[in-house]
């Protein structure tokens, strides 16, 4: 495919889906700071609940994944950071994009190991997810490494929805790029914050509960 | 006066030189008498006269490219205290010292400081950064341009080709194709202009190809180094604008 094709494709679909779905799952999550383990669940019902689920799954979330995912790391390579010699805001976020893109590539892999694969598996059901989720939040190493993720995931989106408003040409003065930073650069506060949140919210102890629950119901069907 | 009497002052130069395009590089020192109002070109032309480094050895003079010696043709762009900008414009007494000068090697060095800036001018020619207006009769008079629209696009028409912000752009390097940002101020220049805007679409095709306007990152360097001020960021993302408009308009019209 000939390059501006397939690097505009890859700054489309870096917002529509992927941007809508992460601000999706921002939401979702933090049903479980807001609401509890009832809400969170209500929430991964819902979602879960809504017709032809595998083609959404793989058109809007898993096809899009994998190119924005793949040719992203091309990009990455591609680039010759010299933050060292221009020192300029713009040229670390152009620096940190790109490893945040990095970080958030392997952070998803493994997350959607940890969570949708287990489901396909068939390890996991949906109404177990809280209680895995509370597993590894209570490990430190693990709550870190989440922390790592969600804020190199929240950084990557904010900051590439303001290039993806410069490279469709939409913010196109400088006041507009301005703007646009200061409004982007609250998204990436905002959205970090609220993963954050949900991720404290599954330490809780009623998450916990919902796995004590579900052992004993298991426990007692088998 | 001051000026007329020997200086002890000296200035000390840390200069990257290269003896050949596949030679490798090495790092020489010179130091030389101070003179008020010394800029890096009159510094270079000092060691012409005079080429010994720092340990009293003599040398080959090193070699440097210049022209207008008032930053418009963008000849003597070169990496001084670690920022791409012209020699003739580097004044000494603003420079911190040692003065480190290496040269621009976004492109590919000929000898010494002096880099072969080709990928620049093919660059133009790939955008067709010109107005066709040859014909088999006389056309007659374009339409004319609006002097609100000619003060904007008069600024564009300052790039001299220097090279400086390629030298910025991390973008450009070895691993991508990626034109550089003033070919593609320049096509922003040329489909502005009343007559040129009528090949508006051919300038803009020639960037929605490889290595073409999708290489841009958005480092934002380029318009932070630009001596001649031009802002080359507006200009990229008018043109981002302008092609995606015109790949829209391509699909759904055929």
């Amino acid at each position: 495919m000939n390059g501006y094709y397939s690097r505009k494709l890859h700054s489309l679909l870096g917002v529509i889906p992927l941007g809508l779905f992460f601000i999706e799952h921002a939401l979702t999550n933090f049903g479980a700071f807001e609401g509890g383990l009832a809400r969170f669940n209500a929430g991964v019902k819902l979602l879960n609940d809504l017709p032809l689920l595998y083609v959404l799954e793989w058109v809007l979330i898993y096809i899009p994944l994998i190119y924005h995912g793949v040719f992203g790391l091309y990009i990455a390579y591609q680039a010759k950071p010299n933050n060292g010699r221009f020192q300029y805001s713009r040229n670390w976020r152009y620096t940190f994009q790109r490893i945040t893109g990095v970080i958030t590539f392997v952070y998803v892999v493994w997350h959607v190991y940890e969570t949708r694969v287990q489901l396909a598996l068939g390890h996991l059901t949906h109404e177990e997810l809280a209680g895995t989720m509370h597993n590894i939040m209570i490990q430190p190493g693990l709550f870190t490494l989440y922390l790592i993720g969600v804020i190199s995931a929240s950084f990557h989106f904010a900051n590439g929805l303001w290039s993806f408003l410069v490279s469709w040409g939409i913010t196109v003065g400088p006041r507009a790029q301005r703007v646009s930073s200061y409004i982007c650069m609250t998204m990436f506060v905002l959205v970090a914050l609220m993963f954050v949140l949900s991720m404290v919210a599954f330490r809780r102890a009623e998450f916990q509960e919902a796995t004590a629950l579900l052992d004993t119901v298991k426990l007692v069907l088998s | 006066m001051a000026e007329q009497t020997a200086s002890t002052k000296k200035v000390k130069f840390i200069i990257t030189r290269q003896d050949s395009p596949d030679a490798a590089s090495y790092v020489e020192e010179f130091e030389l008498p101070y003179r008020p109002g010394m800029n890096v070109i009159s510094a270079l032309m000092e060691i012409q006269r005079n080429p010994q480094n720092n340990k009293g050895e003599n040398v080959a003079p090193v070699c440097w490219e210049s022209n207008c010696l008032e930053e418009v043709c963008g000849a003597c762009s070169m990496v001084i205290n670690g920022k791409p900008r012209q020699a003739c414009a580097a004044l000494i007494d603003k420079l911190e010292q040692p003065i480190r000068v290496q040269p621009m090697r976004t492109f590919p060095v000929v000898r010494d400081l002096i880099i072969d800036r080709s990928r620049m001018f093919n660059a133009l020619k790939r955008v067709k950064a010109w107005i066709p207006i040859d014909g088999t009769y006389d056309l007659g008079p374009g339409p004319r341009m609006p002097e609100k629209k000619r003060q904007w696009a008069y600024e564009l028409s300052k790039c001299m080709t220097c090279g400086v912000c390629l030298e910025a752009c991390p973008n450009v390097n070895d691993k991508t194709d990626f034109i550089g940002p003033a070919a593609i101020s320049q096509v922003r220049l040329f489909n502005a202009h009343p007559t040129g805007e009528m090949n508006a679409d051919e300038r803009l095709d020639s960037l929605m190809d490889d290595g073409g306007i999708e290489g841009c990152g958005n480092s934002q360097n380029c318009v932070r180094s630009c001596p001649k001020g031009i802002p080359l960021t507006t200009s990229i993302a008018e043109i981002n604008k302008q092609s995606t408009k015109h790949l829209f308009k391509k699909w759904l019209s055929v």
